[in-house]
């Protein structure tokens, strides 16, 4: 069973119809229990930091974190991307689930904000979320803050400055831009992750 | 590179896409879904889908049709016309809109560009603004605002309500230049440049759009990060693709379709 957690961040009806698309029958859900129950699990999100803290205050957090311990693949979306750091200074007294130790933060003044539109991926060879995806390939991009450049990245955006578009460590994976928006390629991205099957 | 984005937009009356020239004398281009599916295929970057009579008629915008045009589409869509409250903004969003466009609704209270932010996240929140200039040599800062589709004046001035849209916590503006809008004329890449400049968030040009050259200029002398069009796609002139490749021949950054 594929579990997109919903934690009233936006809404979820892209990322169902896209993984609907790709022939998989997700089940959307705030409830810790199906988490539980989950082969994989996608946790998307757009907006604010702070929707985050709903995760913990449901026990969702607790839940993702013994799944990803079993070695349950785990896919975050923009601020699920974010959310596998310690934390964001758009939220300071908001704690993500700390997979990564780094901080997200915003992007540096200078240029217009958020990032918004498509723009390249240079990815790492052998990055599983990217097979069959060529290098250099757009994505859609809508956020103001990101996360650093890190030993976990398989993809580098650049926008003004080098950001992760994308992270991968063991079954734990996060992308920063909307695979759900991304034309083909996005569904490919997220066919690779239904596909993946952890060793 | 961030690309400059195409936006093809429909102008959807009683559930039918159509163009007029400044905002009357409209005629039919086709189903939505079909022309939205017709324009991702070809490399637009997103879809905006305007219920243009929603407002002026006062009732809601058509669910239905916005669902099964969502329906063919994996690229953002932007939904606009007739959403007043973060209610109907939120049975948009349920519809299958990742973005939604407000107008006279966020002049009359612009307090509710907030509170759709705060639920669906700033992102998903663009202010559209339907400006025209007093005449030719009048300065740009007096371009002022019109709602319900172009027909009522309401006394302010286009870049200092951007600013304040801005503040509130709009995500991107959508400028309209009612004065070139349909004919094919090019974008008011002054009117552009001076709202592009005036805020932080990004700006997306329309009305005016003929050919090529004008997406070059409005991405150039207008510092747009996106342009909007919608006529010259419905009837053949250009299509997103064979528009695209001229901007990449001309050193425009775009995305080109597989």
């Amino acid at each position: 069973m594929i579990a997109v957690v919903d934690y009233k961040a936006g809404n979820l009806t892209s990322v169902m119809k896209s993984l609907r698309a790709v022939g998989a029958n997700p089940t959307s859900t705030d409830d810790p229990a199906t988490v539980h129950r989950a082969d994989k699990i996608i946790l998307p999100g757009v907006g604010h930091f702070a929707a985050t803290k709903f995760l913990e205050d449901q026990g969702l957090k607790a839940a993702i974190r013994r799944k990803i311990a079993a070695g349950v693949p785990f896919l975050g979306i923009c601020v699920g991307l974010q959310w596998l750091f310690a934390g964001s200074t758009e939220a300071p007294g908001c704690s993500g689930l700390a997979a990564f130790p780094e901080t997200c933060d915003r992007f540096a003044p200078g240029r217009k904000i958020p990032h918004v539109g498509w723009n390249s991926l240079s990815i790492r060879p052998g990055a599983r979320l990217f097979a069959g995806i060529s290098n250099n390939s757009f994505v859609y991009f809508t956020h103001a803050y990101r996360a650093p450049v890190t030993t976990a990245t398989v993809a580098v955006t650049d926008y003004g400055e080098p950001f992760s578009a994308a992270v991968e460590h063991g079954n734990i994976m996060g992308v920063q831009f909307h695979p759900e928006k991304s034309g083909e390629t996005g569904l490919r991205l997220l066919r690779n992750f239904l596909e993946w099957e952890p060793c | 590179m961030l690309t400059k984005r195409i936006i093809a937009c429909l102008d959807v009356k009683a559930g039918r896409v159509v163009k007029g020239v400044q905002f009357v004398d409209l005629i039919d281009a086709g189903d939505p879904a079909e022309v939205a599916a017709r324009h991702a295929a070809a490399g637009a970057d997103e879809i905006v889908f305007l219920d243009i009579t929603a407002t002026h008629e006062a009732r809601g915008t058509l669910i239905p049709t916005v669902k099964r045009t969502a329906q063919q589409l994996f690229i953002p869509f932007t939904v606009g016309g007739g959403i007043r409250t973060a209610d109907e903004a939120s049975a948009v969003f349920d519809a299958g809109a990742d973005k939604i466009s407000i107008n006279s609704a966020a002049l009359a209270h612009p307090e509710v560009i907030g509170e759709i932010g705060a639920k669906f996240g700033a992102q998903a929140v663009i202010v559209a603004i339907d400006a025209r200039r007093a005449g030719p040599s009048s300065p740009i800062e007096a371009a002022q605002v019109f709602v319900s589709g172009g027909r009522k004046p309401t006394g302010r001035h286009a870049i200092e309500w951007a600013k304040e849209a801005e503040d509130r916590g709009a995500g991107e503006i959508l400028l309209t230049s009612m004065d070139a809008d349909g004919t094919r004329a090019g974008f008011d890449c002054e009117l552009t440049a001076a709202v592009s400049t005036a805020v932080q968030i990004p700006v997306i040009a329309s009305g005016g759009a003929g050919n090529a050259q004008h997406f070059t200029q409005v991405f150039r002398e207008g510092k747009a990060d996106a342009a909007l069009a919608a006529s010259i796609f419905h009837f053949g002139i250009a299509d997103v693709r064979s528009l695209k490749e001229e901007l990449r021949r001309d050193g425009i950054p775009v995305r080109l379709p597989c």
